[in-house]
């Protein structure tokens, strides 16, 4: 009888701990709550800054580094990289979780035999605008495997951790309370669709990391450093809360 | 990093308004910026943009410190005759930046 109960009890707050989670059909892209004019910059390649971006990847992409440019493997971008941006993060062959800037990186080190690149410098920052920007218009499809599973249940336990001195969770924002406004701004539904995005905030181009950053640092709690596995984390449950959406990439954000 | 992207139809009819969307990849510094040390951030901008067509100026701007960054600037001229279209940006600290296009005007 007891033992009944405490089953409930458990099946009642596993229950309650995601009841608050937005319906596949009813996700919304950021894109959705931005201003007309933003939109219209968005979806110029001529208006859209981003694009400055792309174009220095290009550039970086037929660049000899060391032993080999990223063309001389890869060759046609837009051909060899579609679709690729869709997939990450992901596990590698040896186990490791990475994320696009840092799969890039791990090519640096490992093929071309040259330094990574510094999280959110411009360089990788323009080059994975480069090999996100042919995945644009497809859907997100992150493959949940044995490998895969422990790091996205991780990902969605970092989502529903209230954390920082608010004593925040992002999914009482970005779940619960997603389309009614913090001081002057909608609260958006927190979909990765567009990055690296050029953010007017910022004058810039910038990484999914840094938005996460921005936003432990409004709940005034302490951000993990580029690249920390919990970022990555916490990246692969958004993606994978993003599956089906469309990539943006080089999105515009306010 | 001086990268820019313009955009203008390749054909117009004679007489016709045609539209151009420039972007210029530039910080825009505005120099009243201090760093975390409290020194002052000089002023990196571009000042002078121009646009000529077949070597008459069709258009100028002068930048201040008061427009965002990797600036994007939209005219409109008159096709008037086939030819080549010079936009060069001129800034602080020695910047120039210059794209030409081709417009055939039928």
């Amino acid at each position: 009888m007891k033992r009944g109960v405490l089953f409930t009890a458990a099946a009642v707050l596993v229950a309650a701990a995601f009841a608050g989670e937005i319906p596949l059909a009813e996700r919304r892209s950021g894109y959705d709550f931005m201003s007309r004019e933003t939109r219209a910059m968005q979806d110029d390649d001529a208006t859209n800054p981003g694009m400055l971006w792309v174009l220095e990847g290009e550039s970086l992409w037929n660049r000899k580094d060391g032993e080999r440019s990223c063309a001389d493997c890869h060759r046609d971008a837009a051909s060899s990289m579609k679709g690729v941006a869709t997939r990450y993060p992901s596990v590698d062959a040896t186990g490791r979780l990475l994320n696009l800037e840092q799969r890039i990186n791990a090519c640096r080190v490992e093929r071309q035999k040259v330094p990574a690149l510094a999280f959110e410098g411009r360089e990788l920052l323009a080059l994975t605008a480069y090999v996100t920007r042919p995945s644009r218009g497809l859907p997100i499809e992150i493959k949940v495997d044995e490998k895969v599973r422990p790091h996205l249940e991780a990902g969605r336990t970092a989502f529903h951790r209230r954390q920082g001195q608010l004593n925040l969770s992002c999914a009482q924002c970005h779940d619960e309370r997603s389309g009614i406004k913090l001081a002057g701004n909608t609260i958006p539904q927190a979909h990765p669709t567009g990055y690296p995005i050029y953010r007017l905030e910022w004058q810039g181009v910038g990484s999914l990391q840094r938005r996460l950053r921005n936003c432990y640092i409004g709940v005034r709690a302490e951000p993990y450093a580029y690249g920390s596995p919990e970022f990555v984390e916490l990246e692969l449950y958004l993606m994978w809360r993003a599956r089906g959406m469309k990539l943006e990439t080089p999105a515009v954000r306010p | 990093m001086a990268r820019t992207v313009v955009n203008m139809p390749a054909q117009a009819k004679r007489g016709e308004i045609i539209e151009i969307k420039t972007l210029a990849g530039h910080t825009m510094e505005t120099g009243f910026r201090h760093s975390e040390r409290g020194e002052a951030i000089p002023r990196d901008i571009i000042t002078q943009f121009v646009c000529t067509y077949n070597g008459v100026e069709v258009f100028r701007a002068e930048l201040s410190p008061a427009i965002a960054a990797n600036p994007l600037i939209t005219f409109t001229t008159v096709a008037t005759e086939s030819g080549t279209l010079e936009f060069k940006w001129l800034g602080d600290k020695g910047f120039t930046a210059a794209h030409s296009a081709k417009l055939n005007v039928v």
